[in-house]
């Protein structure tokens, strides 16, 4: 087991041989460092309750926010955050039997076991790109800003673009072409840009053409900033009542009535914090992550090498599992307040 | 000068193969313990609304069992349970004075700040 403890008598206590804490400098500087480091993401978890305290405007829930898997679409709300964490524990727990291998000397067992650990790493990180690029993109639907001046997100199945029919010739286009490629993002371009009227979509070249859209189906607006008539905490606008709101908004032809995804600027979840504290908190941990599989392949290779075996020791492994572990969590603490709560 | 006299620490860390399989025993069950606790997580997170009733007991309780899952990883994954004592105590009791009191500070500022905003407008 890591750091006996052994019964000491006063000479050897204070004649300077002992250390109080009986452990290597090199261990006792990780923790420190992890101190250190916990502080900084304390402050920054903090620092987003903080916001989220004084905040007037409705706060995104977790399970709202984040139900999507990949190639899976909706409907499954926290699931894919749950397999990162799982994932990160996993290669917590390949880590902490990497460290035991070392203490039995076994090299074999190291190297495999530090192997796996980075495998996880990779997969974590391969996981977050693709929470960050779904984050960044947004919903189909995106948040719309209703007649009465409230906000709302919107939830339900969004009817496919099939396709743009030219009606008015534009530099490009003539009439009668029929467009079938990167619809959803003209589509959403042209939203922002107040730029569709009626089932009609004004294009870059300025012709006009006919949106052929499949309905949409279980429209349900949730209102997330108060307006005129429209409340935070009213039941979820159903239906044809949904949809006739959503679609008089979206065809107003003013800009701006609509937000797709997330940048530092605005999100289409919730106050403009959230999307930053979402950038800064799950990428500072996303560079710590990035951080230690690189360390990890370093020590890794070390092992390979021999040259903790030749030391007699695999206390590296050791002190990089620490780094490891903290990483973990640190994330158990980003999912509760990020996710969950 | 070279000094013979110092212990060298690294090698405390070393036990037998009779050891290891207890050791590694007991890896597998916190692990078990903290992969049930993010499932029971999740799974509250996801059928409990935040517009219940029992919201506020669901919330206190991811708290908890974050906590719990936080003590397991920092106790036995980075083995400070096996640390010296006084070790211990300096890595957790600045700490958790610290944040306790950051927490208490920022929390009530914030409410503060949000009523402000709410009477007088931004």
């Amino acid at each position: 087991m890591a750091g006996h403890t052994t019964e000491l008598d006063a000479k050897t206590l204070w004649g300077g041989k002992e250390s109080p804490f009986q452990t290597s400098y090199g261990k006792l500087m990780m923790w420190f460092f992890l101190v250190s480091d916990a502080l900084t993401f304390g402050g920054l978890l903090i620092a987003y309750g903080f916001t989220r305290h004084d905040a007037q405007d409705a706060w995104p829930i977790g399970e709202e926010t984040f139900n999507s898997l990949p190639f899976l679409g909706h409907g499954y709300p926290l699931i894919y955050v749950a397999l990162m964490t799982f994932i990160l524990i996993v290669s917590s727990v390949t880590m902490v039997l990497a460290v035991e291998a070392g203490h039995r000397m076994d090299r074999k067992g190291v190297t495999k076991w530090m192997i796996a650990t980075i495998i996880g790493g990779f997969f974590f990180l391969g996981s977050q790109a693709w929470e960050w690029s779904h984050f960044i993109h947004g919903s189909e639907f995106g948040k719309i800003e209703l007649a009465d001046g409230s906000q709302a997100i919107v939830k339900g199945h969004f009817g496919e673009i099939e396709s743009f029919t030219v009606e008015v010739a534009g530099k490009h286009h003539k009439k009668g072409d029929i467009i079938k490629e990167d619809l959803m993002h003209t589509f959403q371009h042209a939203a922002e840009k107040g730029h569709l009227h009626e089932g009609k979509i004004l294009l870059h070249d300025g012709s006009i053409a006919k949106v052929n859209k499949v309905k949409d189906e279980h429209m349900e607006l949730i209102i997330k900033k108060d307006g005129k008539k429209n409340k935070i905490g009213d039941a979820p606008i159903e239906g044809d009542a949904a949809e006739k709101m959503y679609y008089e908004a979206l065809y107003s032809g003013e800009a701006n009535r609509v937000i797709y995804g997330a940048n530092l600027k605005q999100n289409e979840y919730g106050p403009q914090q959230y999307g930053q504290f979402f950038f800064f908190i799950t990428g500072f941990h996303g560079f710590h992550v990035f951080s230690g599989v690189i360390i990890n392949i370093l020590i890794c290779i070390g092992v390979m090498a021999g040259t903790y075996h030749k030391r007699g020791h695999y206390e590296m492994v050791e002190k990089t599992g620490l780094y490891w572990h903290f990483v973990d969590l640190v994330w158990v603490f980003v999912f509760t307040f990020f996710y969950l709560v | 000068m070279e000094r013979d006299d110092l212990i060298e620490y690294s090698l405390h860390g070393h036990h037998s193969e009779e050891q290891g399989k207890v050791i590694r025993k007991k890896i597998w069950m916190v692990t078990a313990l903290l992969t049930a606790i993010t499932i029971v997580e999740v799974a509250l997170g996801a059928f409990i609304k935040q517009s219940s009733g029992a919201w506020p007991f669901v919330k206190w309780s991811f708290i908890i069992m974050t906590l719990f899952k936080a003590g397991y990883i920092v106790m036995i994954f980075m083995h400070l349970g096996d640390e010296k004592k006084t070790l211990r105590y300096v890595i957790l009791v600045p700490y958790f004075l610290f944040m306790l009191y950051l927490i208490f500070i920022a929390l009530w500022e914030a409410l503060a700040v949000g009523e402000a905003w709410a009477t007088y407008g931004v």
